[in-house]
């Protein structure tokens, strides 16, 4: 299924454990990359969910969008109380005292500020110790769920209600977005990805593989906010799409310490194009945009070495 | 068969968890409160503990990884001190109202700053509003005791509460004593299996932690309050069952040489040992003087302290931490208000002493006796007073 660009609904699994009624934005590509991770995940797993927009929107008591067993304790420790349940079921189900004897997945979820700020020393420890699960990170590149704050996933230039673009300061945020991807490889756990819900099966098909693969996995999921990045609703998925086609955001994955690339164009687009239908990006001038091209090039030209450096055969 | 072991107090919680056959086990390292953790992982490792042994990278996660491990089902063992439950803090709210049964032992230490490793109850009186049950041992064979114990208290479905077990930290934890060791077949004819009432689990999903919206947080709130007031009848059940089964007592508020009491002295925690030796002083010079020691602090045991004190005069609290710019100790401040509406209520004398590993002495106990009884014939107007400090 990698590599498979196009929408083909019915390749993907008809099952729903995310329900629909929740209360996200239309347009959200966060819980659409949720639908399609449960949907591969199925029957057999646990979520430890962090706080944010998507426990917000799916556990408005009495009202629940999950069909699967979910737990939310706090903002920072997703990663944590999901060790937590990892260790348990492994150890109860030793001793025979847990319910269900087939494997179950064990799933973290968080966003980007639930992971690469406040979240990060958790996060670290559960990759560190080794537990057998799933950590995804639903990167909308700011603090939703409170009103579009800065996060160090924000990206260069783009404006939120804490990285303004003013008459003094006219940039918006000045940091380069925190690479997590390499911080979480630098673990040295089995299995790192990047992944977009508009790229379905690409992201599904990772989502089975860290499910697959013994030991922590980290997948970073890129997922449009059409509110926080002051977009039209409808453009969530494509702008998802023009960010992996201008590099801004390419998919891959690290296997091992190994890279390779899930997801590669031959011609790509200019940042601008990405740039362009997003109000957060407004205010950039053409120097600014100049200056974004040639980081994400050069981020791009790391990337790849890596890629290059890992396919070479060593004897 | 129980046999008498002599060992150090810490490492015979451990073996008190132990025997209660916990399944997770998550902790940070912290003075005083390291020899429990480390026993456990030696426990865990040399195979005599099935569990969990999970190392976190701090407490906050400590207490993280117990919601879940808890949450899923297993038996919750944890312990800190000090900086380490000040850590936790966000998440000690979190536990209550997720109904999780964890049990921590907190070694009892001061708060920084500046930073001390020595012991006072700072730390348990800054998360007194936490909606944790939390009980105090006074000597090692209470720890013991009331370890294995607090499992069975807080996993009773009419429950499902947390619970701190508090030790003074090195004046407890640290000293050897001879101890009552229960064996295993003992402990489990007390101690039953631990059957959760919900659970992560496939087949039967649940959500746990949802949002509480304007709607229902008030309600959540009641019956949060009203379970963990209820848990004192649980309490005291469980209490008369050990007895029954191995012969030691318990009270949720103990009493010494109350009979007959014109002043009574009140302490949590170790230091009552020093104070029942002040009260012997003191009734062998004569004096009509007792002593009452709290063991239960969350949920606070109102009537009984009030059943306790009625007919004295005077009643001499000592507290082990301050309330800074407030009325009187915190242990003052819930007697006095616990006693307001009593008719002919003692005077209520607010002692603050013994802070951040101060000593306090036999004599330190025989002059707040003194100093109490004459505030109260002055009928004197005050908040509270700093014993043994230089001024
Ligand atoms: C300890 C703590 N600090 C701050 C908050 C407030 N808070 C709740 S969600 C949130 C932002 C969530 O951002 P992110 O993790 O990126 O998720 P998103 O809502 O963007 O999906 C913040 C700051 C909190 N709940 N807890
Ligand atoms: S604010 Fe953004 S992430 Fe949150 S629900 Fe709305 S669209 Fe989704
Ligand atoms: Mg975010």
């Amino acid at each position: 299924m990698e590599n498979l660009n196009v929408y083909a609904a019915k390749m993907a699994p008809q099952q729903e454990f995310l329900a629909g009624g929740h209360r996200a934005c239309q347009g959200c590509a966060e819980l659409l990359a949720v639908r399609l991770v449960a949907k591969t995940l199925g029957h057999d797993y646990i979520i430890a969910n962090a706080t944010g927009c998507l426990e917000i929107v799916t556990s408005s008591f009495p009202h629940s969008a999950w069909k699967v067993p979910w737990i939310h304790v706090a903002f920072e420790n997703a990663a944590a109380v999901a060790s937590g349940v990892e260790a348990a079921v492994k150890v109860l189900q030793r001793k025979g005292k847990y319910p269900v004897d087939r494997k179950i997945t064990i799933l973290a979820q968080a966003g980007d500020g639930g992971t690469v700020d406040i979240g990060l020393q958790a996060l670290s420890g559960a990759l560190e110790r080794g537990h057998d699960m799933i950590y995804i990170c639903y990167d909308n590149e700011a603090y939703m769920n409170t009103g579009v704050q800065r996060s160090s996933s924000t990206p260069y230039g783009a404006t939120t209600t804490t990285s303004p673009s003013g008459k003094v300061d006219p940039l918006g945020q000045h940091t380069m977005k925190k690479n997590i991807v390499e911080i979480a490889a630098a673990h040295n756990v089995p299995y790192v990805a990047t992944a977009s819900p508009s790229y379905p099966f690409d992201l599904m098909a990772k989502v089975k593989k860290a499910a697959e693969t013994p030991g922590p996995a980290y997948i970073h999921c890129f997922v449009p906010c059409p509110t926080g990045w002051r977009m039209a609703p409808n453009l969530a998925v494509s702008i998802g799409r023009i960010a992996v086609e201008s590099k801004v955001f390419p998919l891959y994955e690290i296997v091992d310490g190994e890279y390779r690339m899930t997801v590669t164009h031959k011609n790509h687009r200019p940042v601008s194009d990405y740039l362009q239908p997003q109000g957060r990006f407004r205010h950039l001038n053409e120097d600014h945009i100049a200056e974004i091209q040639q980081q994400v090039d050069k981020s791009y030209e790391r990337l790849l070495k890596k890629v290059k450096m890992s396919s070479i055969e060593l004897d | 068969m129980a046999k008498r072991v002599g060992i150090e107090v810490s490492l015979a919680i451990s073996e008190a968890v132990k025997l209660a056959q916990v399944d997770a086990v998550a902790a940070y390292p912290i003075t005083p409160q390291t020899h429990i953790v480390e026993h456990l992982s030696e426990l865990v490792a040399e195979g005599e503990l099935d569990a969990a042994f999970i190392p976190v990278e701090s407490e906050h996660s400590a207490m993280s990884v117990c919601a879940g491990t808890s949450a899923a089902g297993a038996r919750t063992y944890t312990a800190t001190s000090s900086q380490g439950l000040a850590l936790m803090n966000e998440i000690l709210f979190i536990i209550p109202a997720l109904r999780l049964p964890i049990v921590m032992t907190i070694a009892n230490r001061a708060l920084s700053g500046p930073i001390s490793i020595w012991n006072d109850h700072s730390d348990i009186m800054s998360v007194r509003d936490t909606g944790w049950i939390a009980i105090f041992a006074e000597n090692g064979q209470e720890a013991f005791d009331l370890t294995l114990q607090s499992f069975k208290i807080a996993e009773d479905h009419r429950v499902l509460l947390p619970i701190s077990v508090n030790i003074d930290g090195f004046t407890l934890s640290h000293v050897i004593e001879p101890h009552e060791f229960l064996d295993q077949e003992e402990v489990n004819r007390f101690l039953p299996e631990y059957k959760p009432a919900v659970q992560l689990n496939p087949d039967d999903p649940v959500s746990m932690g949802a949002v509480g919206v304007p709607e229902i947080y008030a309600e959540a709130k009641k019956c949060q309050d009203e379970v963990l007031k209820g848990s004192i009848t649980v309490i005291k059940e469980v209490f008369a069952e050990f007895a029954e089964m191995f012969g030691r007592e318990y009270k949720v508020v103990e009493t010494y040489q109350a009979e007959g009491a014109e002043t009574l002295l009140l302490t949590m925690g170790s230091v009552g040992e020093t104070a029942m030796e002040a009260i012997d002083q003191l009734r062998a010079a004569g004096r009509k003087v007792g002593l009452v020691r709290l063991r239960l602090w969350r949920p606070f045991p109102a009537a009984d302290l009030r059943a306790a004190v009625r007919g004295i005069k005077t009643l001499a609290v000592i507290d082990r931490a301050v309330s800074f710019g407030g009325t009187g100790g915190p242990v003052a401040g819930e007697v006095r208000s616990a006693l307001y509406s009593v008719k002919d209520a003692p005077y209520v004398a607010s002692f603050i002493t013994g802070l951040g590993g101060r000593d306090i002495t036999v004599d330190d106990f025989i002059g707040m006796a003194n100093q109490a009884e004459a505030m109260a014939k002055a009928n004197e107007i005050h908040e509270y007073k700093m014993i043994g400090v230089r001024e």
